[in-house]
């Protein structure tokens, strides 16, 4: 082969390797524009003015610039009735996700350890059997859950929600805290347990040391998924007690003629915040829940 | 004295709940929870109707669509991102973003983008092609193209990063062997590389089913089983029995083909990884 074929062939694998990497990257940058225009389009419509939105359309750069938007829909816009905007839903939805998050992960955390590492007759069965509430369908449990909370007093409450929440978060979480605490050497709690060590002691001292990763994990996990719920939100309470997601679905169908994209636009970012925050700060524990929980 | 009260209560809600649940669809119940056996009439009455009948197809053809779109995009974009791509990290936040928020908050923002008077018609007609019909909620044939559509936006980067997270368990050995061996990048990729992550492509395809069978938040933001009936779904269907028209014999029988339909594709997938692995722990 002379060297000038050599370079000439050179040069064209060069000039294959550009073309690839512009199909590919090409590619990518589309994608992400059809994924990011969603949230461009909600973001702009919260500063933009309604006139100016009706006019040139939802999807548009913004010609203005107003915050006003903004405490409207947070104090006072009408939502199915009330003027007091979304903080009221806003807040009912923050006292729901925190206390329903950490119980379910504490609890996961100590059947997690239980079922892994004081193993007895019948605990694999157990887990078995707890994981079929991953699967459960809401649906199933909805007329239970309305007719438990009515006996317990907590019809139409944040605590109803809480108590919903954390029930059905369990199978997760000890899922998740389960499969995590497996692979721990039992040679280490064995030791221990020679070592005069007992439930408690092992647990705060050996087990809980490791556990951030896993508790960040499902603490996200629980979060995203409590602060995103629906179905039991709008079907347990009502009014003023409903969580975030509801107030947000009154709020869409309220107006039957004009719509306040300026304000909506507003109040979709307010539902929203929370668990977006989550995902941009805890992003790499948020993926290692998502393929986690999918793949068991 | 190990079973602890959280792991009896998460019996209770998974047992007691289903099996309470099932026996109110075999009885005569209607507006409240009544316990005089009736049989499988909810069950008859629920196959004879016609908004059952739309209810179901409409989940066959969105699961179908849904599922097979999701993995070809996620596919797509796991294997881009796999060619050692700059800012790899910025594109994975950019697909999966959509599964930070809720289903309702998608479905809201597109429902406005959908609609012809502001959004997407809007914006084509204004840059002049003044035909453009794109009035997908409005249109009860149509309709269901829109949940199809956000909900693959909402789900594809999911699939992504289960497939990038498969594509990176690849023995390096094998796929530089193949190159070795002078196979093109895409052969490498559908001889060697793809073949070995099939587990996945099962993985991916029962997680999304799983989803299509519970769509509920998206219908109600998109178009509310509208117009007319003609999105109902499975879920929106078992909420409207149970809490719009008073029916909740009939809503629970809705109820139970909800989990029947879970059953059938969850129980044939984990006996299937039971028997891999079993066969993969009999080899080890």
């Amino acid at each position: 082969m002379t060297t000038a074929s050599f370079d000439s062939e050179a040069a064209s694998a060069k000039r294959r390797h550009f073309l690839g990497r512009t199909v590919i990257y090409t590619i990518l940058v589309v994608f992400s524009l059809v994924y990011i225009l969603p949230l461009f389009v909600v973001v702009f419509n919260s500063f933009r003015t309604l006139p100016e939105i009706s006019q040139n359309g939802l999807i548009a750069f913004p010609q203005s610039f107003r915050l006003d938007s903004w405490p409207r829909a947070w104090s006072d816009y009408c939502i199915g009735g009330a003027c007091n905007g979304m903080q009221r839903y806003f807040w009912n939805s923050v006292m729901m996700v925190v206390p329903a998050t950490i119980i379910s992960t504490a609890l996961g955390a100590m059947n997690g350890y239980i079922l892994s590492k004081w193993k007895f007759r019948g605990s694999e069965l157990i887990f078995n059997l707890m994981l079929l509430g991953v699967f459960m369908p809401g649906q199933i449990a909805l007329l239970p859950w309305a007719f438990l909370l009515g006996k317990l007093g907590l019809a139409n409450s944040v605590f109803g929600l809480i108590l919903v929440h954390c029930i059905q978060g369990i199978s997760f979480t000890t899922l998740f805290c389960r499969n995590y605490y497996v692979s721990i050497p039992d040679d280490l709690i064995k030791a221990a347990r020679i070592d005069g060590a007992g439930f408690w002691r092992i647990f705060y001292k050996i087990i809980l040391p490791i556990s951030p990763p896993i508790l960040i994990v499902t603490v996200i996990w629980q979060f995203t998924g409590i602060w995103n719920e629906y179905l039991f939100g709008v079907v347990l309470n009502s009014g003023a007690q409903q969580p975030i997601t509801a107030a947000l679905v009154a709020l869409s169908t309220n107006g039957t003629n004009v719509r306040d994209y300026d304000v909506m636009s507003a109040a979709v970012l307010i539902g929203s915040i929370p668990p977006l925050l989550v995902y941009f700060f805890g992003g790499k524990y948020f993926v290692r829940g998502l393929t986690q929980g999918a793949i068991k | 004295m190990v079973l602890t009260p959280s792991m009896v209560a998460s019996f209770v809600y998974v047992f007691l709940f289903a099996g309470w649940t099932f026996y109110i669809s075999l009885s005569d119940s209607t507006l409240l929870p009544t316990y005089n056996f009736e049989g499988l009439k909810h069950y008859f009455d629920l196959w004879a109707n016609r908004r059952w009948g739309v209810a179901y197809s409409n989940l066959l053809f969105f699961s179908a669509v849904y599922v097979a779109t999701c993995m070809a995009i996620g596919l797509l974009l796991a294997v881009l991102i796999d060619q050692k791509v700059r800012a790899e990290s910025f594109w994975r936040t950019m697909f999966l973003y959509p599964l930070a928020v809720s289903f309702i908050v998608t479905g809201t923002v597109w429902q406005w983008l959908y609609n012809p008077t502001s959004g997407i018609e809007f914006l084509v007609k204004s840059l002049g092609f003044t035909d453009f019909h794109f009035a997908l909620t409005t249109d009860r044939k149509n309709a269901i193209w829109a949940i199809i559509i956000t909900g693959i936006w909402q789900s594809a980067g999911f699939a992504m990063a289960l497939f990038l997270a498969g594509l990176r368990s690849v023995d390096g050995d094998i796929v530089k062997a193949a190159q070795i061996d002078g196979a093109s990048w895409f052969r490498t990729y559908r001889r060697v590389i793809l073949p070995s992550i099939g587990p996945i492509f099962l993985a991916v395809a029962v997680v999304l089913l799983q989803f299509a069978i519970k769509t509920f938040d998206l219908a109600v933001a998109l178009t509310n089983s509208g117009p007319g009936i003609s999105t109902t779904f499975p879920a929106t269907y078992v909420y409207d029995l149970m809490f719009q028209r008073g029916e909740i014999g009939e809503g629970a029988a809705a109820a139970m083909m909800i989990l029947l339909a879970l059953a059938i594709v969850l129980v044939p997938y984990s006996l299937y990884m039971v028997w891999r692995n079993r066969r993969e722990a009999g080899r080890g």
